[in-house]
């Protein structure tokens, strides 16, 4: 076994421990979140951290996941385990063709594309009532189910949640460590040094471009099925910078990190509770805090800040 | 080997070169020279399919390949090096070489992503080859070294080794004597002989007279967009037309 794998296997021990720790409660819903946001923020990492592509729309393909996942049940009596797969093949198709054009666009022009790209789909979501029920949302959703076990508390929907993020953990770092990772990391450093040793820049991109909103839009359907009510405001704009301030946060480039980026920004606001209508106040200084003095993400800035700590001490016993 | 027919290229109405046509011989190492602004970097970047030139003919192993980019000629055996390396300055030594090998492997998303056997196989493999382009180059020791970190001879040395690994037939590399020491150069000329005797063609733009004059078999003289001799080395420094071209015209 390699090391990475030990790892991977420590992490998941550690994630799949965490409800005999907490004993159920409200909590374990935010850790539903965490897991969901999790995925989101590695899907859009790979494209950011990796291939260096911004997205200010991803919030619309895991709402888009959500809604088709949603409706397929809701609406039309499908069973989750193919409403799921169905949205995100649709979801990847349809970013496979948005892709192509925009992903020619660098830098600010790209960002604009997808963030009109987001709003698109978020007025699709308020608009098309007849599907989508609007403004006020879908529901009656049912909850995912195998057999005669049905997800339908926190409890079950954690270990539901945290299975397909593991996994998705799993896969992405596999990704990252192969052939195909290294492009990704090669066409971010200098896209046409990649080109001229034989990577299709272009394809590769508008390729973890579909990936990255196939795997939002997994996280959108099992987000559908865990709440079972779905509504237009969870998928604007707004989100699409959460998530875009996760993956910085967390750090550029690394999977763990997006974990990290998704915990604390879960995490925080609910803590934040306390300080009441300050909380906001708190949680905007300390990211500026955050992206001032760990420019490279939790990921690498903490045990750098550590490092320097020790160093610092050690420097003053002497 | 690589033969070049009627370039011209005009940037805005500004002609940079102007019909030029020569012919590469496979196995030769041949040098392009000219004083600046003749048009060396430009045809370099036609050829290597970076621009696409207002008209003329590049054929590759008698295949036309005008207008095919950069990503296919590398498949078809063309690679380049640049006069400012590029380099994958946020990965490592070792990785760089091994993204000169994504053309010799071929795992999709799906194989990478399930870490399925055969896609482990090649990732070995591709470490191998990797490492032997490294000590092919000199840079082995350096393998773990990020390479933003490399002085530039050895980012010059890191991004030839990337570039062989691709196992091209025909390797361009623009002015890769650039920014090297004197002991640098001697060893890069070292390595680019041992690199045609891979059965490697070599072609560069460079403006180190000595080193091309020492190892070049052949070489085409650029001036102001046009092509003003071709000939071995000893033609060359006779030619009168070239001394007139780079001390000026006396008459």
């Amino acid at each position: 076994m390699n090391r990475d794998l030990i790892k991977f296997l420590a992490f998941a021990a550690l994630i799949l421990t965490m409800p005999l720790a907490l004993h159920g409660g409200y909590l374990m819903n935010v850790l539903v979140f965490v897991g969901i946001h999790t995925m989101l923020a590695i899907g859009l990492n790979l494209l950011l951290g990796y291939a260096g592509q911004i997205s200010l729309g991803h919030a619309g393909f895991f709402g888009l996941g959500a809604y088709l996942s949603g409706i397929l049940t809701a609406t039309y009596g499908w069973n989750p385990w193919l409403a799921m797969p169905l949205a995100a093949a649709v979801v990847g198709g349809l970013a496979f063709l948005i892709g192509f054009p925009i992903l020619k666009l660098k830098g600010h022009y790209l960002a604009m594309a997808t963030l009109g790209m987001g709003i698109i789909m978020y007025i699709t979501f308020n608009e098309t009532i007849g599907l989508t029920g609007g403004p006020s949302g879908l529901s009656g959703i049912p909850a995912i189910a195998i057999g005669t076990l049905t997800f339908d508390s926190d409890q079950k929907n954690f270990y539901l949640i945290w299975t397909f993020t593991l996994g998705m953990i799993l896969l992405t770092l596999n990704l990252a460590n192969s052939r195909i990772g290294r492009a990704l990391r090669a066409v971010h450093d200098s896209e046409v040094a990649a080109q001229v040793l034989g990577i299709n820049a272009r394809l590769l991109k508008v390729q973890i471009f579909a990936l990255s909103a196939v795997i939002s839009s997994i996280a959108g359907s099992l987000y559908a099925h865990t709440m079972t009510f779905i509504s237009p405001a969870s998928f604007g704009f707004n989100f699409s910078v959460e998530l875009l301030t996760m993956v910085v946060i967390g750090g550029l480039g690394s999977i763990y990190g997006s974990f990290l980026g998704a915990a604390l920004l879960t995490l925080l606001p609910e803590f934040l509770r306390a300080a009441q209508d300050y909380d906001i106040i708190i949680y905007g200084a300390l990211l500026m805090v955050m992206v001032k003095y760990l420019p490279g993400g939790l990921v690498r800035g903490v045990p750098g800040l550590f490092r320097k700590l020790m160093k610092k001490r050690g420097a003053r016993h002497a | 080997m690589l033969e070049v027919s009627g370039i011209t290229q005009i940037f805005g109405g500004v002609t940079a070169l102007e019909d030029v046509s020569f012919a590469i011989r496979k196995g030769d190492i041949t040098g392009i020279i000219g004083p600046n602004g003749a048009g060396k970097t430009t045809l370099f970047n036609i050829i290597s399919g970076i621009y696409t030139q207002t008209s003329g003919r590049v054929m590759l192993n008698s295949r036309d390949v005008t207008g095919l980019p950069p990503e296919k000629l590398a498949m078809l055996g063309m690679v380049r090096t640049f006069q400012n390396i590029e380099l994958f300055g946020g990965m490592s030594v070792m990785e760089n070489v091994m993204v000169g090998l994504h053309t010799r492997s071929s795992s999709g998303l799906m194989a990478c992503s399930l870490r399925l056997p055969w896609s482990r196989k090649e990732e070995h493999r591709i470490r191998a080859d990797a490492r032997q382009w490294l000590e092919f180059t000199g840079i082995s020791e350096l393998a773990d070294v990020t390479a933003g970190n490399l002085s530039f001879g050895k980012g010059r040395m890191l991004e030839i080794a990337r570039a062989l690994a691709v196992e091209p037939g025909i390797i361009l590399m623009d002015e890769p004597a650039a920014g090297l020491n004197s002991q640098e150069t001697l060893e890069l000329a070292r390595l680019i002989r041992r690199i045609r005797d891979l059965g490697i063609t070599v072609v560069l733009v460079e403006h180190d007279m000595e080193l091309v004059m020492d190892i070049c078999d052949r070489i085409v003289v650029l001036n102001l967009g046009f092509k003003l001799a071709e000939g071995t080395p000893g033609e060359i420094q006779e030619n009168h037309d070239v001394i007139a071209a780079y001390l000026g015209d006396d008459d």
